[in-house]
């Protein structure tokens, strides 16, 4: 691999660079503006557009973004703080914009999700989606930060409306979930502003005036020694850690995702999560080569150690939601292992893991809140025989869990292999323990798959919706009053989540192509130490 | 040098002495103040009781703004050195931090004299009618009915304001003791003030009080081992005294020990910080928001001037200990803050914990540890300010409702004043695009720079321990379902709002655009004279 500039240029092309900040503004003036809607309706209709005018922008950003350009495209830089150097640098790559395209496509189906979720009493809906819609602005911003600094501030600011969505909207030990999300989080964040210091500190003694310039430190910090290097790495890899979140700072994610409604719990594991990983490749690995390196052996254990724990656990899970969580840390346990394995098939296995995850857990975590919304249960116990019941759930249960254990055809399996060819030839132990992983995932999926849809139908969830309080009905008598199969919006929610899992499961190379030299690039900044 | 000092001033024959030179123009923002003051008293003294409010407010506001403008000139006036000057013989320095300090205590105290004049939240004002009148008794509560209101408060609140601006300012250990005592008299009286709760308020003055003389025989028993050592009181002579002698350390360490003890102790540093909890919760909401925001800001402002001009050059000596006394502070007040119950109560020992993030910048003694403890404690201030002036807010038929408790379920009935208080939690806790972000910003890395990296992991572990209070009530507000009996939101009059839209916009503003505030701190140092 011998294409990729050492140096990161960054040009700055004026032309597009617009878009970004389009991207940046409309949800977030759009949700300003949608917290002052009385209206339940329009409320959400407004939302919904927002949403998909979003995602209509993310088509042109994916056109001017070439591939085989410099490092960081689309980037413009305006001063901020110019005592501390710090810009509104706003660019991308190929792995951020993956992910905003991903931010772009979820949202919508988010939003339809919840269209017809009962919130709790008093809250209103205008609020709801008000919140929904400045978070994404906020994850778009960490995705587009090319400044430390402006990273930082919308990595803390996504935090609050989150927070306010769990805390507000979510189920009956959601102020115990929202105050454990916050606080993992800001803990890390915190750590992480000391690493962000430092790096002013030790560039500003490098170059005289500290920056925060992403793309100046990478050239900087990489020079550093060696303990330094580890320190600042520590910093982020802390924060990056409980976000993503690894064994064993990942208590928070179970409680934060049963807590959460369904769409708020989509955006949790399949974009906000990412951060963590995202914040590997594009921090880590090229500010601090040194210490990743060095280090890698620790993040791979913990990786193994949350891809095997994860499955192991989500095996055990009776809940639905905690069961999706625990599937979302052994995914995040795969991913860690591809990036830090440093291949280019594992890393660029990782980041289309990175995409993929977000359908598949993401499908996943819907079609269980259609469980739950019909079943009024989240515990797997109270269900049983459903297919029978809502044979078109049942199906698209079946396509989001297949994805989730990587069945070939599908999406994940494009990702995990590249994943584990990848880490195979530097690290064999790693990649035969990660393809137990595989194995377990198969069981928890396949089993929980099991115990909900198949089988007589039975569980309190079912019998009781199909004949009141109390109803002891044999089963095969039972009529399908109460239960209905997914209705036209639950469809067309789904169906882009279905095309592009098994699209993408056959033909994963746009995504791919985008990735390529971006991935390239971020591996560069560790191989040429000598690495494997 | 001991010799020099000592008979630098020979005692002239009378008709020889000769008045020394005043700078009437750089210290016309403390003489307008002070003499406001004087003239107050003398309001209070010749006015019929029902003028007398009316009066003092514009009085008051008017000084302020008159203070506000005599600086501006001053500042905008091409022939003002850059460097400062010192004037009244010495003993006063009006330098760049003197001004951004005088500055702030400026605004800040604007923003408290607007609670104080309030009287639409509270029949009257917040201020009981009598001193004299003895709590629970028929008169008593007669008062609390009543509207009559004890104005002193005013001058009160300018001769305090213009002690903190000399204290800051002071170049000399003698004036700063004398400041020290000018603008700790009238605060003590003002805790007691309060119209509701008279015994928890007078429990407060008088425990101020005897604390706060303790502390200020601490600071006077200091100065005098300093006298001794030095043979001046002259901070830039006692520094340097200490560069290079061998006379005995005892005494210039013994004698900054002491006199940093009574630093802290306004400053409400921990351990010394004993007082603040009760005395915020105990004096009238008004005043505790012009001490938490003022004298903050004045504690510092002396304590910077000290360490930097006075003992930057014996800092291996004694930096240490201030060390140890930082993470005491932070540790105190994040902990002990966990386990409150009232709210005034948490915003003390968020106070406090505080004040040991400003200790940090105070002993890294960099320029950037200048202005970046200066920005601090302007946007502390104004936070602080904002935080108060909501909690007067919150009142049930009893006065103001500061138990925990009764703040359930506040965003349903208000939501602004939730969102409004949220916010401000938020700002304290530090969250991006809040000032309190980026005065952690700056103070930190002015420690790191400086050396002091452990310092700055145990301040950032502090700040993740304190977020936790503030965000307990966060949840309070909108995530719990309201008491039956909870108390109401009074709405606030045109005085208190404008108050609290002054602290909220400014911590926004200063979030969001620093780059104005950081240029003005760091615009120049300490003169050294």
């Amino acid at each position: 691999m011998n294409t990729a500039p050492v140096v990161p240029a960054v040009t700055t092309s004026p032309s597009a660079s617009f878009l970004l900040w389009l991207l940046l503004l409309v949800p977030l003036l759009g949700g300003i503006a949608v917290a002052f809607l009385r209206d339940a309706k329009t409320a959400k209709l407004a939302a919904l557009g927002i949403a998909l005018l979003e995602f209509v922008l993310v088509i042109p950003t994916w056109i001017a973004y070439d591939p085989a350009g410099s490092r960081i495209q689309l980037s413009s830089s305006m001063d901020w703080i110019p005592n501390f150097g710090v810009h509104l640098a706003l660019g991308v790559d190929g792995i951020s914009l993956v992910m905003i395209a991903l931010i772009g496509l979820l949202m919508p189906i988010v939003i339809g999700s919840s269209w017809a979720d009962k919130l709790p009493e008093g809250r209103s809906v205008g609020g709801f989606y008000a919140l929904l819609l400045v978070m994404q602005a906020g994850m778009i911003g960490v995705f587009a930060a090319t400044d430390v600094f402006l990273f930082y501030v919308f990595f803390e600011a996504v935090l609050v409306p989150m927070y306010f969505l769990i805390g507000r909207f979510g189920g009956p030990r959601r102020q115990y979930a929202a105050v454990k999300f916050f606080l993992y989080s800001l803990l890390g964040g915190l750590i992480m502003l000391g690493s962000v210091i430092g790096l002013y500190v030790v560039s500003g003694d490098k170059l005289g005036s500290g920056t925060l310039d992403w793309a100046t430190l990478t050239t900087v910090i990489s020079q550093e020694s060696q303990a330094t290097q580890t320190w600042l790495f520590l910093g982020f890899f802390v924060a990056f850690a409980i976000k993503a979140p690894l064994v064993p700072l990942h208590t928070w994610l179970p409680d934060a995702a049963a807590e959460a409604p369904v769409g708020v719990g989509v955006l949790l594991v399949g974009i906000l999560d990412k951060i963590g990983t995202y914040g590997f490749l594009r921090y880590c690995l090229p500010m601090f080569p040194a210490a990743s390196k060095d280090l890698a052996p620790l993040v791979l254990v913990l990786g193994v150690a949350g891809l095997l724990y994860g499955a192991l656990l989500a095996t055990g899970q009776n809940d639905m939601k905690r069961f999706v969580a625990y599937t979302s840390i052994a995914h995040f346990g795969f991913i860690a292992v591809g990036i830090f394995a440093f291949s280019s098939q594992s890393v660029s296995g990782a980041v289309l893991y990175m995409f993929n995850h977000g359908l598949s857990t993401g499908m996943l975590f819907l079609v269980v809140g259609m469980v739950i919304a019909r079943g009024g249960s989240t515990l797997i116990s109270d269900y049983g025989g459903m297919a029978k019941l809502t044979p078109l759930l049942g199906g698209l249960f079946l396509v989001a869990g297949l994805a989730g254990l990587s069945l070939p055809g599908t999406n994940s399996f494009v990702s995990e292999f590249l994943v584990l060819i990848g880490a195979y030839p530097s690290r064999p132990v790693f990649a035969i323990l990660a393809t137990i992983g595989m194995i377990l995932a198969a069981l928890y999926v396949l089993w929980a798959y099991q115990r909900i849809m198949h089988g007589p139908v039975r569980g309190d969830a079912l019998l009781g919706a199909l004949k009141g309080p109390g109803a002891v009905a044999a089963p095969e008598t039972a009529t399908r009053q109460g239960i209905k199969d997914l209705d036209a919006r639950e469809i067309a929610v789904l169906t882009p989540l279905v095309v592009l899992i098994i699209v993408l499961g056959f033909y994963p190379a746009p995504i791919l192509d985008v990735i390529g030299p971006s991935v390239e690039a971020t591996l560069h900044s560790v191989i040429p130490l000598g690495g494997n | 040098m001991l010799a020099t000092v000592l008979t630098a001033q020979p005692v002239p024959p009378a008709d020889k002495l000769s008045a020394p030179a005043i700078d009437y123009g750089a210290i016309m923002p403390v003489l307008i103040v002070l003499g406001a003051a004087c003239v107050g008293v003398l309001v209070e003294a010749f006015l019929p009781k029902h003028q007398r409010w009316p009066v003092q407010v514009v009085l008051s506001l008017a000084t302020l703004a008159g203070a506000g403008i005599a600086m501006a000139v001053y500042l905008g006036d091409e022939s003002t050195p850059k460097n400062g000057v010192i004037t009244l013989a010495g003993t006063l320095a009006v330098d760049r931090p003197a001004l951004f300090l005088w500055g702030t205590l400026l605004v800040l105290t604007l923003g408290a004299l607007l609670l104080i004049a309030d009287r639409s939240v509270e029949p009257g004002g917040a201020f009981v009618a009598e001193a004299a009148i003895r709590p629970g008794t028929i008169q008593d509560r007669a008062q609390v009915a009543g509207t009559g209101m004890q104005t002193e408060v005013f001058p009160l609140t300018l001769f305090a304001l213009g002690g903190m601006m000399v204290f800051t300012s002071a170049n000399d250990l003698l004036t700063m003791f004398i400041a020290l005592e000018v603008l700790s008299l009238p605060l003590y009286l003002m805790c007691g003030l309060a119209r509701r709760r008279r015994l928890l308020s007078q429990e407060a003055a008088v425990k101020y009080f005897l604390l706060g003389a303790f502390a200020s025989a601490f600071f006077l028993y200091g100065l005098a081992l300093l006298y001794g050592y030095a043979g001046s009181v002259k901070l830039a002579d006692i520094s340097n005294a200490a560069a290079g002698t061998d006379r005995s350390d005892a005494l210039l360490f013994g004698g900054l020990g002491l006199l940093v003890v009574g630093l802290l102790f306004k400053a409400s540093v921990g351990p010394f910080h004993t007082w603040t909890p009760d005395v915020y919760q105990g004096a009238p909401t008004p005043i505790t928001a012009f001490m938490a925001a003022c004298t903050k800001v004045a504690a510092f402002g002396g304590m910077l001037r000290v360490l930097q001009v006075g003992f930057e050059s014996t800092s291996w000596e004694w930096r240490g200990v201030l060390w140890g006394v930082a993470i005491v502070s932070m540790v105190i007040g994040a902990v002990l803050g966990l386990t409150q119950t009232d709210v005034k109560r948490m915003i003390a020992y968020s106070s406090i914990a505080h004040a040991g993030f400003l200790l940090i910048g105070s002993i890294a003694l960099t320029d950037q540890g200048l202005s970046g403890t200066l920005f601090y404690l302007l946007t502390y201030g104004f936070t602080t300010l904002a935080a108060f002036g909501v909690i007067s807010l919150v009142r049930n038929a009893d006065g103001e409702a500061t138990h925990l408790s009764q703040w359930a379920g506040l965003a349903k009935r208000s939501p602004v004043t939730a969102a409004v208080f949220t916010f401000i939690l938020l700002a304290l806790a530090g969250i991006p695009l809040t000032s309190g972000f980026v005065g952690k910003f700056v103070i930190f890395s002015a420690a790191l720079q400086d050396g002091m990296a452990p310092l700055v992991v145990i301040a950032l572990i502090a700040s993740a321990v304190a977020a936790f209070f503030y965000l307990r009530v966060i949840v309070l507000m909108y995530f719990s379902e309201p008491a039956a009996d909870g108390p109401s939101v009074t709405v606030p009059g045109a005085f208190t709002t404008a108050s609290i839209t002054l602290g909220v916009i400014a911590t926004l503003v200063l979030g969001v655009l620093p780059a104005f505030a950081l240029d003005w701190a760091g615009s120049g140092t300490f003169a050294f004279q």
